[in-house]
């Protein structure tokens, strides 16, 4: 079937003219219309401007004039904009909302001839560990219990749709957006590899911003190598994001093939939580004793505040998304309600826009900045920040990289973890870290859960050394040899 | 530090979200219980550690001062939910 191809095969088969690319996009419209009422893994489907893009495609390949994606039909989360193309962020208070510009990291894509087949779900604003909080309806993930094949379980989050859909085969690969752990976890749910790279390598202009210094845009594929492909076409200097790093993109689809033999890889003792099932430590255990074998020298490290890392994140994420959420005021995008005069009209669009989640952070980021609370909350959690840092700068003074699990838990089921705010954020208690020091870290495959389940490893780079994450990644899905499938997908 | 009622309504104030008289109980005991998980961070000694407020320390990048963007108010406005000609239009402000 050709929704089962890697990027990298296709990209081989359309050179060949083994099929056309308008095949393969149509293969992916097809398998859209049979799962997405189910899945709810798109909130957008472009249609016929995906069938446009892949004519497009064929005309050039016809031409010899192929770039590293002509013809790959990929899926894009909503909070990337794009123009001419309903953006929603999850949201209500975007539901109108059309794009007159292209994000940085899509336009890139495009540049490189990919096929965007529609915008897929999320939690609102990114904010959600099981994008149940999105104003679009919940996402069914395509994985089920061997045991119980009726419970439907979360695909994880925030970039929940993007994961169900490159699972399912809705797609080749994703754009996604990690805050927290937003592109790993669900990317460890759904049995994919993601990619947070290191901040600054993606251009985050034209993504709709929830915390500037957390913010960063990466891949979700199906193989380390297609993640990479992805990686080098979204990546690259953009001059209209500040942040974003004036530094060369690498050959990440090269490095793959790099081995581990000689590598240092640091084991944290403290990527552990209480009541972690047994089995994703075993597993992680596993990923140790694969690398080991490929010739990488294990050692023993300690990032001592990674504790506070979640509590941390809790006080600046919140606090930047107070402010940046504050251009949602009915005037010159997105939904308005009316109200009684101007100040009226503000707070009754904010109360009708805004689900609990979302109204939940941006109280909370408005209190930890206001006058008198300042140093208590925001301050310390700056500094504590630096502490994070400072942890992971000690560690790779003395390891290439670092191997942890990727998410405490495995997928749950929808309607569980709600009742406790807290209790659906400590799913980000590994993933937090890498965000606030900025430094890059992937989500591999790598073995299923009693449930018949699967369970990421992740690997941690240093800054910009995205190279040594996907030489790691690389050896662990060759040791892993993950070929198992989602119960729910084009085919299947 | 645990919020009262009258902090949620300050800080909705500020935040500009109407939050209905009902609705102040219920965010109370939330969001208190999130400050309260947060407490934890007290116990970490912050003495002599400067903040970071970035991922990445790094140098702003500086360009010309100069327009090199604008000229399409079209595109501006295409999405304000109401507009008078070239302008965004919101209920009177000034009597």
């Amino acid at each position: 079937m050709l929704t089962d191809l890697t990027i990298a095969q296709a990209r081989d088969g359309l050179r060949a003219k083994a099929f056309s690319a308008v095949d393969l996009t149509m293969a992916h419209l097809h398998a859209i219309e049979a799962l997405n009422p189910r899945l709810n893994a798109y909130i957008t489907v472009s249609h016929a401007r995906a069938v446009d893009q892949a004519r497009a495609a064929d005309a050039a390949l016809a031409a010899g004039d192929a770039r590293p994606l002509t013809g790959v039909p990929l899926a894009i989360k909503d909070l990337f904009c794009t123009e001419g193309v309903r953006t929603t962020a999850g949201s209500k208070i975007l539901g109108p909302f059309v794009p007159p510009y292209e994000s940085t990291v899509t336009a890139n894509l495009l540049r490189d001839g990919a096929v965007f087949l529609g915008k897929t779900n999320m939690d609102e604003f990114a904010m959600g560990s099981s994008n149940m909080t999105s104003a679009y309806g919940p996402v069914e993930n395509p994985w089920k219990r061997k045991q119980d094949n009726t419970a439907v379980l979360v695909p994880g989050g925030s970039s929940g749709g993007s994961a169900a859909a490159v699972a399912a085969r809705l797609a080749m690969g994703a754009t996604g957006t990690d805050t927290g752990g937003s592109i790993r976890q669900p990317a460890s749910f759904c049995g994919l590899v993601g990619v947070k790279p290191t901040y600054g390598r993606c251009s985050r202009w034209g993504v709709v911003a929830f915390a500037s210094s957390l913010d960063h845009p990466g891949p979700f594929a199906r193989t380390v190598q297609d993640s990479a492909i992805l990686l080098g076409s979204m990546a690259g200097h953009d001059p209209k994001d500040s942040t974003s790093a004036p530094v060369p993109v690498p050959d990440f689809e090269a490095a793959c093939a790099r081995g581990v033999k000689g590598l240092r890889i640091g084991v944290p003792r403290e990527y552990h939580a209480d009541g972690m099932p047994t089995e994703i430590d075993a597993l992680w255990q596993q990923g140790i004793g694969w690398l080991r074998e490929a010739g990488a020298e294990i050692v023993d490290v300690s990032l001592p505040h990674t504790k506070y890392g979640l509590a941390t994140y809790y006080i600046v994420a919140p606090a930047e998304a107070s402010s940046n959420l504050s251009r949602y005021d009915g005037v010159r995008f997105g939904s308005r309600r009316n109200g009684e005069d101007l100040r009226d009209l503000y707070e009754r669009t904010r109360a009708e826009g805004f689900g609990p989640e979302v109204r939940r952070r941006v109280l909370i980021g408005t209190y930890v900045l206001s006058a008198g609370y300042y140093d208590a909350y925001y301050l310390r959690a700056q500094k504590i920040r630096s502490l994070i840092l400072k942890d992971f700068t000690d560690a790779f003074a003395k390891v290439d990289a670092l191997l942890t699990t990727t998410a405490p838990t495995a997928p749950f089921a929808q309607g569980e973890n709600m009742d406790d705010p807290v209790k659906m954020y400590l799913n980000d208690l590994f993933t937090v870290p890498s965000n606030l020091a900025g430094v890059p870290a992937a989500s591999i495959p790598a073995g299923l859960d009693a449930n018949g389940l699967p369970v990421g490893l992740q690997v941690i780079g240093k800054p910009f050394d995205e190279e040594t994450v996907f030489a790691v990644a690389a050896v662990i899905e060759q040791a892993a040899g993950f070929t198992a499938l989602p119960s729910l997908r084009a085919g299947g | 530090m645990s919020l009262d009622p009258a902090t949620i309504r300050r800080i909705a104030s500020l935040a500009r979200i109407r939050v209905e008289e009902d609705e102040v109980e219920p965010l109370c005991h939330e969001l208190n219980g999130i400050l309260g998980w947060i407490e934890q961070l007290n116990e970490v000694d912050v003495s002599g550690v400067a903040p970071l407020n970035g991922a990445v320390n790094m140098a702003m990048a500086m360009r010309a001062d100069v327009v090199t963007d604008g000229g399409y108010p079209e595109k501006v406005l295409v999405n304000a939910p109401e507009r008078i000609g070239d302008f965004y239009a919101v209920p009177k402000v000034v009597e």
